[in-house]
């Protein structure tokens, strides 16, 4: 009964990542006679018992609760397809919208084609379907700045503990950020500003499964803007909006 | 008539021994996943889309996912002739029984009516295309982080005048065109898809006339030498991220760094 796998190590489908019955397979892992395999492609993550692995590609599979950034791709009767970078698309009902809608109006006022908005699931049932809604606070239409697609899985990093990350790269750009669960970035500021956010932004995506990230980036973003930066990480919850 | 027997094969290999092998995975920057896969003078690309929505709609299963390979050789690939582009016989065989191949390691219950495509393009070919298109394969649908109990591991073993042999390469599979006193029946190729962990066989076909003693002895090669086509993957794909590793590594020795 041992673990044959470090922790944060890289495995690929097929690995053994325990030997025995004293471990129990989480996310990304199965039993197989007395024996834990990997079941995707990722970092290795033992917390006491529980052996899982935590992705490092794949598409985005939206879960309740999460705060996305879609775009429009299609106007129905009584709502709107939105295109949410996983592979089902989400419905927009009217009814989920922050004005009352009377019937037989033109959609076209509120979200016309291509334009993005950022939005939270409200559900999804086991065939996929998924229902959106811009009814809450921050959620809304985006107009204006710039989208940038980045990983689905380094999300988190680039948000940080507790939003500081990208709270840092906001005080420091002075740019509007909102950071979508399912991989697409919202970016508005000034035009200069904004690339060095995107630039930011790609450097968190591909150093992110490395420690001291959060000094290093605070280092480059006062390199590259000369404003001087504080690390506070406790700023509240984070709900990817603020 | 001559009598010989093939002592020395016509590569200089041993008679088990793989040709050499490269890997890479991530190849194509575009594709969900992709993987590089080379045996001896047989290179095989594989790109991943999707899970993506599958269109026409009475394709869709809704119970879970379904898994479309296409595989396809270059115009150029050939031994000279030029291969004609588009969909034949021989491909649309090959594409289905890779699609089987792999599809038995696959978990796409997560993606009901969805689709998750692969395209293997062949840019050289010289035997053991299916089976280098099935290794690249695997590697690209790991790549594209989807849940799979195991890589599909391919080689080809067969008979070449009387010996049994692994990963025959062109001249060994058409050697009656190449020595004089070999004919058809002492000639035998037998691709094979092996599940490395289980050693289950999800792909198994045969050009040739092979004797059961001789078939079954191909095949435990077989399992011995997928062993090492699957430790080339695992250690291509680990690369892969080892690499976006240590460019971290580099940077966390600047002056200045906080850790």
């Amino acid at each position: 009964m041992s673990v044959t796998v470090q922790d944060k190590q890289v495995v690929v489908p097929g690995d053994v990542l325990a030997d025995g019955i004293g471990f129990i397979p989480g996310f990304g892992c199965y039993r197989s006679n007395d024996k834990l395999y990997a079941s995707r492609l990722g970092l290795v993550n033992i917390e006491g018992k529980v052996v899982k692995i935590i992705p490092l590609s794949g598409k985005y599979l939206p879960k309740r609760n999460d705060v996305v950034i879609g775009r429009i791709i299609d106007i129905l009767m009584s709502g709107w397809r939105v295109d949410i970078n996983s592979p089902y698309q989400a419905m927009l009902s009217s009814k989920e919208t922050p004005e009352f809608i009377e019937k037989n109006e033109d959609l076209t006022r509120y979200f016309d084609l291509d334009e993005y908005l950022v939005g939270k699931i409200t559900n999804v049932t086991s065939q996929n379907l998924i229902d959106v809604s811009v009814r809450d606070q921050g959620l809304r239409k985006l107009k204006g700045g710039r989208i940038v697609y980045v990983n689905t899985h380094k999300v988190p990093r680039i948000i940080g503990k507790k939003g500081s990350m990208v709270t840092m790269v906001k005080q420091a750009t002075g740019c509007r950020i909102i950071v979508g669960q399912n991989g697409l970035i919202w970016i508005d500021g000034e035009p200069a500003k904004e690339n060095i956010a995107v630039q930011a932004i790609k450097k968190i995506e591909s150093e992110s499964h490395f420690s001291g990230l959060t000094e290093r980036m605070k280092q480059y973003l006062e390199n590259a803007t000369g404003v001087s930066l504080e690390l506070n990480a406790d700023k509240g919850d984070y709900n990817g909006l603020q | 008539m001559i009598i010989m027997v093939y002592s020395k094969r016509i590569d200089g290999r041993g008679f088990d021994e793989l040709r050499p092998i490269e890997a890479k995975a991530g190849v194509i920057k575009k594709a969900d996943g992709s993987a590089y896969f080379k045996m001896g003078k047989t290179i095989a690309y594989a790109a991943v889309y999707g899970p993506r929505e599958l269109y026409p709609k009475f394709k869709q299963d809704p119970k879970r996912g379904i898994l479309r390979v296409n595989y396809n050789m270059m115009p150029f690939s050939g031994a000279g002739d030029r291969v004609r582009p588009g969909p034949n016989r021989r491909s649309k065989e090959i594409s289905s029984v890779s699609e089987k191949a792999l599809s038995c390691v696959l978990n796409l219950d997560d993606f009901p009516n969805a689709v998750v495509d692969v395209f293997i393009e062949l840019t050289q070919t010289d035997a053991g295309s299916r089976c280098c298109g099935i290794n690249a394969a695997a590697m690209a649908l790991a790549d594209a982080g989807i849940a799979m109990r195991d890589l599909v591991s391919a080689v080809a073993v067969g008979q070449a005048d009387g010996r049994v042999v692994v990963d025959l390469n062109y001249e060994e599979e058409h050697l009656p065109e190449f020595v004089e006193h070999v004919d058809s029946h002492d000639v035998a190729d037998i691709p094979v898809a092996i599940i490395p962990s289980t050693g289950e066989i999800s792909l198994l076909q045969m050009d040739g006339i092979i004797s059961k003693e001789a078939l079954l002895e191909g095949l435990a090669k077989a399992q011995v030498a997928v062993q090492e086509v699957a430790r080339i993957q695992r250690e291509a794909l680990r690369q892969k991220f080892h690499v976006e590793n240590s460019e971290e590594n580099g940077q966390e020795n600047r002056p200045g760094d906080g850790e």
